[in-house]
């Protein structure tokens, strides 16, 4: 057996055997587990791409979530605003109303303390009239008791009344 | 005569081996120097390194396997 | 070589099962090939006391192939594995056990069959002449009163070769097997598989045929790399044969490359092999030959370096070890052992790596010869 001239019968039995084990594996071996290993690729892949387009979506929802915020804390902002404002108006408004009826009070306060002057004044002068009519009456009554003294008397207005 | 034989097939050989050391020895020289120059490629060059280094090799086996010839047909 | 990553990491849960299991492969490896040298020290001794000790008939014993698997002693008392010996003769075919030959290869012990007689002289099975008692050769070898039939025995060789075969179908099954049931990525020793698929799917044949043709050519590449692989592995443990270090089995393995080529090799290729565009006419015949020797010696170095890469270190081991023997010292041994476990562990990185470049070489021919070319 020569080391460098290769034997029929060797040849022979590796061609053979190494076509049956090439032709069997490739059937019921490699066929399998290439497909099965393109399929799990593959699955990684789409995985991959839907883990990244999950992330996306995260970020987009992050994003919109910010933004709903932005927008709720913009309107309760707006909201205190006004509140604030519609608090200073009424507090004004009030102080308005307040003194607007304080006043009111003050004048007819006024007015009927003015009233009631004038009555007393005019029951005063009532009064005074009366009295003085009783005084003068009285008065009167004593100086025009005599017929002289009355003759003088409406002499006396005669030419005053004259006079004017 | 036979020794005389066996002596230049064994010549020849170491020979070949001398030629292929040289080839195998620059091809490797080569192949480190690129990858420090350029790390990132080192599986690329590595692969090539190998392919090249196999066919300088196979040339220097073609000389070993003439001279194997030389010795068995004595 | 840079594994292509990815797919480790995308498999992490089993990766350190992955390198454990490996750590164990590696160690059973080492451990084992140390054991030829146990086996050869105790085995040869024996022969030298009776006749001078040559090494070259002994590394030739070693690395070459057989008609039984002989694993240690010697004659009648020795362990060999008897196989079928299958001639075909001008007479029709005659199949006997190898034991028959009662473990002679010097072609004394004759074996009478179907009325005709043959003797095994150094492996080679040759039919006595009518009257031949023993096989006679001239001066130039040449076999005077015997002829030599067709031999197409179960040898060593091939008995190894079938283990490969065995062991590559229980591992592929058990792969694809795994496959059939589940979706996940396996784990262990199918993950150490699997891994070495994608390392020939992603770093040979997606690189070297291109995306879109690579897919043809997976089942050879595969089958090729993992067969001379496990071969090269197997071919390290004591006793066992050298198959991928025999010519006859790289031969049949490179006219697989070569098949392949001249089947697949689209119109480009055979173009730019018998009439090369865009040169002067009278050049084109002489570029032609060129091509096609080209096209033959590139299988043809592909079946010479794997030959050569295996035999040349079977060659060195066992060097080493007849070291001993040759200077009949065994203090030699304290040198000699050491350099010869180094060899076997560069065996190791050789037997991937010639696997490697096998499927790799090959894998780049035919991807030149599929490729589609830019036209100018």
């Amino acid at each position: 057996m020569d080391l460098i001239t290769p034997e029929v019968g060797l040849i022979f039995w590796q061609t053979i055997v190494f076509l049956i084990l090439m032709l069997i594996l490739a059937k019921f071996a490699w066929k399998p587990i290439l497909g099965a290993v393109r399929t799990r690729e593959e699955s990684i892949n789409e995985a991959l791409v839907s883990a990244e387009d999950a992330r996306k979506e995260m970020q987009n929802l992050k994003a919109d979530n910010e933004k709903l915020l932005q927008e709720a804390r913009a309107e309760r902002d707006e909201m205190l605003k006004e509140a604030r404002q519609l608090k200073e108006k009424m507090i004004a408004e009030a102080e308005g109303d307040a003194q607007e009826k304080a006043n009111k009070i003050v004048a007819k306060a006024k007015e009927s303390i003015e009233m009631e002057k004038r009555a007393a004044m005019a029951d005063i002068k009532n009064q005074v009239a009366t009295l003085s009519i009783e005084i003068a009456e009285k008065v009167i009554g004593k100086e025009l008791s005599t017929e002289e003294k009355q003759h003088q008397m409406i002499d006396k207005m005669l030419n005053d009344a004259t006079l004017n | 005569m036979e020794l005389l034989h066996v002596g230049l097939a064994a010549l020849g050989a170491g020979l070949a081996v001398v030629g292929a050391a040289i080839g195998v020895g620059k091809i490797g020289a080569a192949a480190m120097d690129a990858i420090a120059r350029q790390p990132e490629a080192s599986g690329k060059i590595q692969t090539a390194m190998i392919i090249a280094a196999a066919l300088v090799e196979g040339v220097a086996l073609f000389g070993v396997v003439a001279a194997l010839l030389g010795v068995l047909t004595t | 070589m840079q594994p292509n990553l990815e797919p480790i990491i995308l498999s992490r849960p089993g990766t350190m099962i992955a390198h454990k299991s490996l750590k164990i492969i590696v160690t059973f490896t080492l451990a084992l090939a140390l054991l030829p040298f146990n086996a050869f020290a105790k085995a040869d001794p024996q022969a030298e006391e009776s006749k001078e000790f040559n090494p070259t008939d002994m590394i030739m014993h070693h690395i070459g192939d057989s008609h039984g698997w002989h694993f240690f002693g010697e004659g009648d008392s020795s362990f060999t594995l008897p196989l079928p010996v299958i001639l075909f003769t001008d007479n029709g075919m005659v199949t006997f056990m190898s034991s028959e030959f009662h473990h002679d290869t010097e072609g004394q012990y004759v074996v009478e069959k179907d009325g005709m007689r043959f003797v095994n002289y150094h492996e080679d099975i040759y039919k006595l002449d009518a009257g031949a008692e023993s096989v006679e050769f001239d001066e130039e070898h040449n076999v005077l009163n015997a002829s030599k039939p067709w031999d197409f025995s179960i040898t060593k060789n091939v008995a190894a070769m079938l283990l490969t075969v065995v062991l590559m179908l229980i591992f592929f099954f058990g792969l694809a097997g795994h496959h059939k049931k589940n979706k996940k990525a396996p784990a262990g020793f199918n993950n150490i598989l699997e891994t070495l698929v994608l390392f020939v799917r992603d770093e040979i044949a997606r690189p070297q045929i291109g995306e879109k043709k690579y897919m043809k050519f997976m089942p050879f590449l595969l089958t090729v790399f993992f067969f001379i692989w496990i071969t090269n592995l197997l071919g390290l443990l004591p006793g066992a044969a050298n198959v991928t270090g025999n010519i006859a089995v790289t031969v049949s393995l490179g006219l697989f490359t070569l098949a392949l080529i001249l089947i697949n090799g689209n119109r480009d290729f055979w173009q730019h092999t018998l009439w090369m565009p865009g040169i002067p006419t009278f050049v084109k015949p002489i570029l032609a030959v060129v091509e096609v020797l080209g096209l033959i010696i590139k299988p043809v170095a592909l079946m010479i370096r794997l030959f050569a890469n295996i035999t040349a270190g079977h060659i060195i081991i066992l060097s080493l070890i007849g070291l001993i023997f040759i200077l009949e010292s065994a203090g030699v041994a304290g040198i000699s052992v050491p350099f010869a476990l180094f060899i076997t562990i560069l065996e190791l990185l050789v037997a991937f790596l010639q696997a490697f470049i096998f499927t790799m070489l090959s894998a780049l021919f035919i991807g030149m010869a599929v490729a589609e070319h830019e036209h100018h």
